[in-house]
């Protein structure tokens, strides 16, 4: 919107049907319900910008020159631009336990999927697992739509949710929120276990067998008394990741930053990467929160009609300003809880040998290990000897902990490095990416005299 | 453990295993949202299902009881939804003949949809 106010042509390409992202993702139209006001009220002003909107269109790829591939539902399309805004967000992170592949077992921000935007309860009875402020958010949003809790277990120690107090108190609306989250969950009387995290899970005839037990601040399991719990679904998470599809596949420069969730692509003030045209605006450059992310798309908008030249410097100084002062203010609290979320190295380093780490093709934590010890430095060596990070997901859930593994032999996460981006982001159909050929149709030249 | 945790812990109850059966057996994931969308049937694994236009495939098994959308290629593991956003692949499943996310699915009427294990 802020590009699009300059003059220029700008068009939105999103995966989901409406827009608002996962923090004002909306229920389906068909359902009558009613959505975030917030959300609302963005949806209403994109609208009525000059944006031209493409919904239900999932990227598959960007080229050099800034070609994007797209799938829509009845085929492929592809446009081309002179700079393109990644505004990817955030992808969960979970920390493998031996049953985390379980049908039944569901990232905290999926959970809030369901609750939003399908009008379903992740469980009958649930248990809500992890770190961060999703934690809260996803326990209270189960009980508000009538569900059950069997307890919070909670990876951080209550000290840690008020030592950035002055961080959190700089955004009074979502403190007060925070605070009122704990209230409701302590009269609803569910039992919150700091300090623990989740041990197995295990299928059993009446659900899910969950035993939790006592951590240390760095995540390591400590030995000592833990609880059990008979649930029908566990929501779990451990923090969000950027999402970084389109940087890592254009080769742009990236850091390793733990507190912003990763690697993260490196970046100017004005949200440029390393290569010219390319933008990067909120968590896929950095876990910053909603907030931050307007804010910083907006800037962000502001920079590519300048460099475009739509727009003076001295008009995007003036413009930037204000702007920049209240992005900063917004990402302190953001700072604030992606510190929170934060991976726990010592966590990782208590993965069970026989635990699944990548999902997509089953790959242990063993024989992680043993491609390490053989001599693999850095994640992509390991992805070639194991498969692991290969399969169709294309490692966007285990990414970050392979990192972690890896870089925990002595090198470090810049020397461990992350998977390369590769096309397409998401499976697509080989019919669809080809059109449909009939092999009587090909032109096949005369065979070779004999 | 803090003083002050301490108590909080104690005065909570936790659920007991008898007490989570009975809770288990309990009736519908929908929530109050759905107020006015009309049903439509599919079919998953040659079952019918009934589900609310607007839902996606994933929300509708879901609701209905069924959890396991695949099984995983190489240790043959039972596989269901995980994500919710169309990342990680999980719950892939073909829907008239083309794989697809269940979570990025919406349902239709009539629609035929298969386990999206690889053979």
């Amino acid at each position: 919107m802020a590009a699009a106010a300059q003059g220029l042509s700008v068009r939105l390409l999103d995966e989901a049907p409406q827009a608002g992202g996962q923090v004002y993702r909306a229920p389906p139209q068909s359902f009558g319900a009613k959505a975030d006001p917030e959300g609302i009220r963005l949806r209403e002003r994109l609208r009525a910008s000059p944006v031209t909107t493409c919904f239900d269109h999932t990227v598959w790829s960007v080229s050099p020159g800034f070609r994007v591939d797209a799938l829509r539902p009845d085929g492929t399309v592809s446009f081309t631009a002179r700079a393109v805004i990644v505004a990817a967000g955030a992808q969960e992170r979970v920390v493998p336990f031996p049953g985390w592949t379980l049908p039944g077992v569901i990232g905290l921000a999926g959970a809030t999927i369901m609750l939003k935007s399908q009008g379903l309860l992740p469980g009958r009875l649930t248990l809500v697992a992890g770190q961060g402020p999703l934690l809260l958010a996803v326990a209270v949003g189960i009980l508000k739509a009538g569900g059950r809790l069997a307890a919070v277990i909670d990876l951080a120690s209550r000290a840690e949710w008020w030592a950035d107090w002055p961080a959190i108190a700089s955004r009074p609306a979502l403190a007060a929120r925070g605070i009122a989250w704990q209230l409701k969950l302590r009269r609803a009387g569910v039992p919150i276990f700091y300090r623990h995290a989740i041990r197995t899970v295990t299928q059993t005839e009446s659900g899910l067998a969950v035993a939790t037990g006592p951590v240390d601040a760095e995540g390591a399991p400590l030995a000592g008394a833990g609880h059990e719990f008979l649930v029908d679904v566990v929501t779990v998470g451990n923090g969000l990741t950027a999402s970084t599809d389109v940087t890592r596949l254009l080769r742009a420069e990236h850091e390793f930053k733990a507190v912003r969730g990763g690697w993260v692509p490196t970046l100017d003030a004005d949200f440029r990467t390393s290569l010219p045209g390319l933008y990067v605006a909120g968590d896929g450059a950095g876990i910053a929160g909603a907030a931050a992310a307007a804010r910083d798309g907006w800037l962000a908008g502001l920079a590519a009609a300048r460099d475009l030249g739509a727009l003076s410097t001295a008009a995007y100084e003036q413009r930037v300003a204000p702007l920049r002062r209240a992005a900063s203010r917004a990402r302190l609290f953001g700072a604030a809880m992606a510190k929170l979320m934060a991976l726990r190295p010592a966590q990782v380093a208590a993965i069970a040998g026989e635990t699944i780490v990548c999902r997509c093709e089953d790959v242990t934590r063993g024989e992680l290990d043993a491609a390490v010890r053989e001599g693999a430095r850095e994640v992509n060596q390991v992805k070639a000897w194991t498969r692991c990070g290969m399969g169709p997901c294309q490692g966007r859930i285990c990414g970050d902990i392979v990192g972690a593994l890896v870089a925990g032999r002595g090198n470090g996460r810049h020397e461990a490095g992350y998977f390369t981006g590769r096309t397409p982001f998401r499976p697509l159909p080989l019919s669809q990416l080809a059109p449909l050929t009939d092999y009587a149709d090909l032109r096949l030249p005369p065979p070779a005299p004999l | 453990m803090s003083v002050y945790e301490l108590y909080t812990v104690r005065r909570q109850r936790t659920i007991g295993m008898k007490e989570s059966q009975s809770l288990l057996q309990c009736s519908s994931l929908r929530t109050h949202q759905i107020k006015q969308a009309s049903l439509v049937r599919f079919s998953f694994d040659d079952k019918l299902i009934e589900a609310y236009a607007g839902e996606t495939v994933a929300a509708a098994l879901f609701a209905a009881g069924i959890r396991v959308l695949r099984q995983s290629p190489r240790a043959g593991a039972p596989r269901g939804t995980f994500c919710w956003m169309g990342l990680c692949q999980e719950c892939i499943v073909v829907a008239d003949g083309v794989r697809r996310p269940a979570c990025r699915l919406e349902v239709q009427d009539g629609m035929v949809v298969q386990p999206g294990t690889v053979p």
